[in-house]
């Protein structure tokens, strides 16, 4: 339970850290919150030979609202989105979805950008990132990239940051006045990674849904979108029967993840269930 | 007004919550660190061990001249295995420990068993109690073919008519899988080398530390009084630091042989993977009721799976030997046919934990009870009513005599605390909205307190039971007791003190509790069993009244009265119906400074000892929860937890609630939630507390307890032990509140932990 060695870096500018990662590539690894490399390396599941402390590096505490998208620097923690960061729906979704967030230290030390490099399944940013399609800024030597959230999540802890990048800022965008979300997680005991996530954002006109976004984690090997299960609601007025159908076929149309905590089948389960349960608050 | 009977918050307790406690790694600083290289497989054949440091690495090799672990017991049907303290030529259980290396700090050490290369060829490894009951199945030990450690019979002459004159027989199987004691702290040793004597120092986080010093001194060859053994502040034991562990034997090797300081302190992965585990049993029960819904038999095969080896003292006996004893529970019959087995498998060892196997008895009575109430159509508690054990003394058919108890009136209480009428009508309402109640009732009776005699009908070669205090008055007329129980967070500074203090006729805050350490205290055997309030507080009432003999005679003889006409109150020794008096404080001071004016001591001293070995007593509960089921996710939320216990005289009625609420909590995280997973192979999958689920406060819910206080003559401070009640009766009434919700779906539940995944698999098999 004590690291092996490693070497400590402390950058204070971006360009140090870039540097430090052309550097070092493979070798390294980034320490923002550390609430999931710090266990690791005591666990000595990860064994980075030099660590970039990114904590001093102050362009990266960046946490604003531009041109109808919110931007997170890289030192954005998870609780900073407690209290509700913008008037837009997409305040009130992410300060929701920040309570589910572990236990209040982790909340207070992790990042936000720092939770969806290191691409949990079970990570509800990674959800919030795929279902809104938001955009992620890489960083390296070699100037900036954007990756859409569609290509950044590739599998289980696994995303397209080559080895010399690091994830300086994720955007989101916001959702507008007719937007309505729902989210509904499922963890054995408070604070647990989930099992399962649904996050499901609606804008309705009238009393129809012009359309509907529906992401989950925790059930595949990555956070993904569920276009079957958007697609039968797009267009539609809303009735019961409706949303139980929208949970069928979310709950049929995603490969699960098989661990010692849930099967594929008990993974379904719980995809149908919050499925419609994150529906129904949506348009509650 | 009495000491006993108040709830007195415990001396230790803002220490601890201070963080000002002294637990053995605080003490540790300096040493060297052990760390210990496990098997990473659950069955081989070791062909070579490979060090670069070979001067800081040691493995049987080196510990050629220590005995193994031998844990006996007297019985044609127990197989002996013995146990090496480091694994010679072959693995048994992953974790196993193979060499020990030491560091200079844990990051060293750590780096140092990383670099041990162990060969091994890996075997077909034996993990399931089925699997290794099986014909074709390898043996774990070559000497127990069958892989049966421990079996016990017992069967009544009429249990085959009582089967064929039973109007309705009931057959339930039962499986509670493996779990951990898990205390917050780990297992943890530091042996400090005294150059000067010779002395080792063994700080370790144990209750039972005359056991292990006694056990150590018999592996190493040396004088017990070579060996000093000290419990420090334990953060957490459960019955798990109980046993004596290879990892101690190696830690005061160690500090002998290179006369240095050694530390261990386990780790959690290595606490989940290689400290004992606990309650992975599989019965198969069989109860024959008559029309009227009598229980008249019941027919029991117990299986216990006991993991790699026996432990030490208890021996693998402990679980199934237990369970067959104590089957019995609340229930009057007196026709019983039992098969009770210890069986060998390539796991971790299985060791006691609180409660031992009685939280699967009552699960299974229980179980079968709400079975039976389902068959007859009549309520749960009608039947339980029907059946309980109303007059004492009683003698079950396994030979065990019930004190005075209130079972009956225990789950009257209960019923009337729920309310169980109005819950019903709720329950009825509630299944029309698609929201799905249930209500479980637990009824238990609980042998804590028991002495040399319950040990003996077990035939264990080491035979714990009694307990000694050894108690003094100093000069300044404060008091000390000196005791050989080991409490580890049960409170027992505070009410032995309440106990001593109605005797001594002072106040608690002047008697000090002194124990866990062999220096100092005399040799007794720990704190587990529900035993020490009983057991340790009755030899503390006789040492204090003989103590108080002493202060009557010398009080007499200074206020020139009879030692029958002094009382002692308040502090002060007085003469009855007079106005002379004198402060104990003064009195003791002149008892040892002005010995020269007594006659009728022979000793200028205060002080007196006692032993009490009783036989036993048995408090009782009856435990009932309410819950919601989600069917949808399979989640289960308890919405009410009642708690009605008979403890019999409460010395400290918070400590008891304390006791209570602490063993419900852990009770809940086995009916729900705690579970070692192993694979075919033997691979444990839980390793994390990401993985081994202890609930938090956020899912146990408030408890709420109501006691009964029935007097008992089979202690002599009228208290019982009810340290393992919560756990003995909270998978029960949870699981009973679980299959009741579940009803309308027709589908029991016999498994324990009953996770919300086992729940959407038998919904789904129903569909």
């Amino acid at each position: 339970m004590k690291p092996a060695e490693f070497e400590y870096h402390a950058p204070e500018t971006l360009g140090e850290v870039t540097q430090l990662l052309h550097r070092f590539a493979d070798e390294a690894r980034i320490l923002a919150g550390g609430q999931s490399l710090v266990p690791m390396m005591n666990l000595r599941l990860a064994r980075p030979e030099h660590i970039i402390d990114i904590n001093r590096v102050a362009e990266l505490e960046q946490f604003s609202v531009q041109g109808g998208t919110i931007r997170i620097g890289a030192l954005v923690r998870h609780c900073a989105f407690l209290n509700v960061p913008t008037d837009d729906p997409l305040g009130r979704l992410l300060a929701t979805v920040a309570h589910n967030i572990g236990h209040v230290p982790i909340r207070v030390r992790g990042t936000f950008a720092g939770s969806i490099a290191h691409a949990d399944p079970a990570s509800e940013w990674c959800v919030v990132a795929a279902t809104l399609d938001g955009e992620l800024i890489a960083e390296s030597n070699a100037g900036q990239r954007l990756i859409p959230a569609a290509r950044f999540f590739l599998a289980s802890f696994t995303t397209d940051l080559k080895a010399d990048e690091m994830l300086a800022e994720v955007r989101l965008p916001l959702l507008g006045d007719t937007a309505r979300f729902g989210f509904g997680e499922f963890s054995r005991r408070a604070g647990d990674l989930a099992l399962t996530m649904v996050l499901a954002v609606l804008w309705l006109d009238g009393g129809r849904i012009e359309k509907a976004r529906i992401g989950i984690g925790g059930a595949a090997n990555r956070a993904m979108r569920l276009p079957q299960a958007e697609a039968l609601l797009n267009g539609q007025s809303p009735t019961p029967a409706l949303l139980r159908q929208a949970g069928e076929v979310a709950a049929e149309s995603f490969s699960p993840i098989e661990d010692i905590h849930a099967s594929a089948a008990y993974r379904r389960d719980l995809v149908r269930a919050l499925t419609r349960r994150a529906l129904e608050r949506a348009l509650s | 007004m009495a000491w006993v009977g108040r709830s007195l918050r415990r001396f230790r307790d803002p220490v601890l919550l201070r963080g000002e406690g002294r637990f053995t790694a605080d003490l540790a600083d300096g040493a060297h660190t052990v760390r210990f290289v496990r098997s990473p497989v659950a069955r081989g054949r070791i062909i070579a061990i490979e060090t670069g440091h070979p001067e800081q690495t040691f493995t049987a090799t080196d510990l050629a001249g220590l005995k193994p672990i031998r844990p006996l017991l007297h019985r044609p049907d127990y197989v002996p295995v013995d146990q090496p303290i480091l694994a010679t030529d072959r693995v048994c259980y992953l974790g196993e420990p193979i060499a020990a290396v030491i560091g200079e700090t844990p990051e060293q050490a750590e780096d140092l068993a990383a670099g041990v290369f162990v060969d091994i060829e890996p075997e077909n490894a034996v993990v399931d109690s089925d699997q290794a009951l099986a014909p074709d199945a390898a043996a774990v030990h070559p000497q127990a073919a069958g892989n049966v450690l421990i079996e016990g019979k017992i069967r009544t002459p009429g249990v085959d008519a009582a089967f064929e004159a039973a109007a309705e027989i009931i057959e339930i199987e039962i499986r509670s899988h493996r779990q951990s004691a898990m205390p917050l702290e780990a297992r943890a040793a530091h042996a400090a080398f005294d150059s000067a004597s010779g002395r080792v120092t063994l700080t370790a986080s144990v209750q039972m530390p005359h056991m292990l010093r006694t056990g150590l001194a018999d592996i190493l060859g040396m004088a017990e009084a070579d060996l000093r053994v000290v419990a420090p502040d334990v953060g957490g034991a459960f019955g798990q630091k109980m046993s004596l562990a290879p990892e101690h034997a190696v830690v005061v090797w160690l500090a002998r042989k290179l006369r240095r300081s050694m530390r261990w302190i386990e780790d959690r992965r290595e606490n989940l993977m290689a400290s004992f585990h606990s309650r992975d049993q599989h019965y198969v029960v069989r109860g024959a009721f008559d029309a009227d819904y009598k229980l008249l038999a019941i027919d029991a095969d117990l299986r216990c799976n006991v993991g790699a080896y026996s432990c030490y003292p208890v021996t693998c006996g402990v679980e199934p030997l237990m369970a067959m004893a104590e089957f019995p529970g609340p229930y009057d019959f007196q026709e019983y046919a039992v098969r009770a087995r210890g069986i060998a498998t390539n796991t971790c060892p299985v060791a006691p934990y609180r409660g031992v196997s009685r939280p699967v008895i009552t699960l299974a009575l229980e179980r079968l009870m709400d079975c039976a109430a389902e068959r007859f159509a009549v309520e749960p508690v009608e039947i339980r009513r029907r059946n309980l054990i109303a007059s004492f003394p009683y003698k079950t058919v396994t030979g065990l005599e019930y004190d005075e108890g209130s079972y009956r009136q225990a789950i009257e209480m209960a019923e009337q605390a729920v309310d169980l009428a109005a819950f019903r009508i709720r329950q009825c309402e509630a299944r029309g909205d698609g929201r799905y109640l249930g209500i479980g009732f637990s009824v238990f009776c609980e042998r804590g307190g028991y002495g040399t005699p319950a040990f003996a009908a077990r035939a264990m070669d080491i035979t714990p039971g009694f307990e000694t205090v050894e108690i003094s008055m100093d000069p300044s007329g404060f008091v000390a007791a000196r005791i050989g129980a080991s409490p580890h967070g049960q409170g027992l500074e505070t009410s032995l003190a309440q106990i001593i203090a109605d005797e001594l006729g002072m106040a608690p805050e002047r008697i000090r509790i002194i124990h866990g350490d062999t220096d100092r205290t005399p040799y007794g055997w720990g704190t587990f069993a529900s035993r020490s309030i009983v057991i340790s507080g009755g030899a503390s009432k006789r040492a204090a009244e003989k103590l108080k003999a002493q202060l009557c005679e010398v009080a007499a003889e200074r206020l020139q009265a009879d030692a029958g006409q002094i009382t002692i109150k308040d502090g002060r020794a007085m003469v009855q119906g007079g106005d002379a008096s004198i402060a104990l404080s003064e009195l003791a001071r002149a008892v040892y400074h002005q010995s020269h004016q007594f006659t009728s001591r022979d000793e200028p001293a205060l002080t007196a000892r006692a032993t009490y070995d009783p036989f036993g007593t048995f408090s009782n509960a009856c435990h009932a929860a309410i819950v919601e089921v989600d069917p949808e996710t399979g989640q289960i939320d308890i919405e009410r937890y009642v708690v009605v216990e008979d403890a019999g005289r409460l010395i400290n009625p918070l400590i008891v609630d304390g006791q209570i609420q602490g063993g419900v909590a852990q009770g809940i995280a086995n009916a729900l939630f705690e579970e070692i997973v192993y694979d075919a192979d033997g691979n444990l999958l839980t390793t994390l507390l990401m993985d081994y689920l202890v609930p938090t406060a956020a899912e146990i819910p408030e408890i709420e307890i109501y006691h009964l206080e029935t007097t008992t003559g089979a202690s002599i401070t009228k208290a019982k032990g009810i340290g393992e009640g919560g756990t003995i009766g909270a998978p029960a009434a949870v699981l009973g509140a679980v299959s009741d919700a579940l009803a309308p779906f027709n589908t029991g539940i016999f498994e324990m932990p009953i996770t919300p995944e086992r729940i959407r698999a038998l919904l789904r098999d129903g569909a």
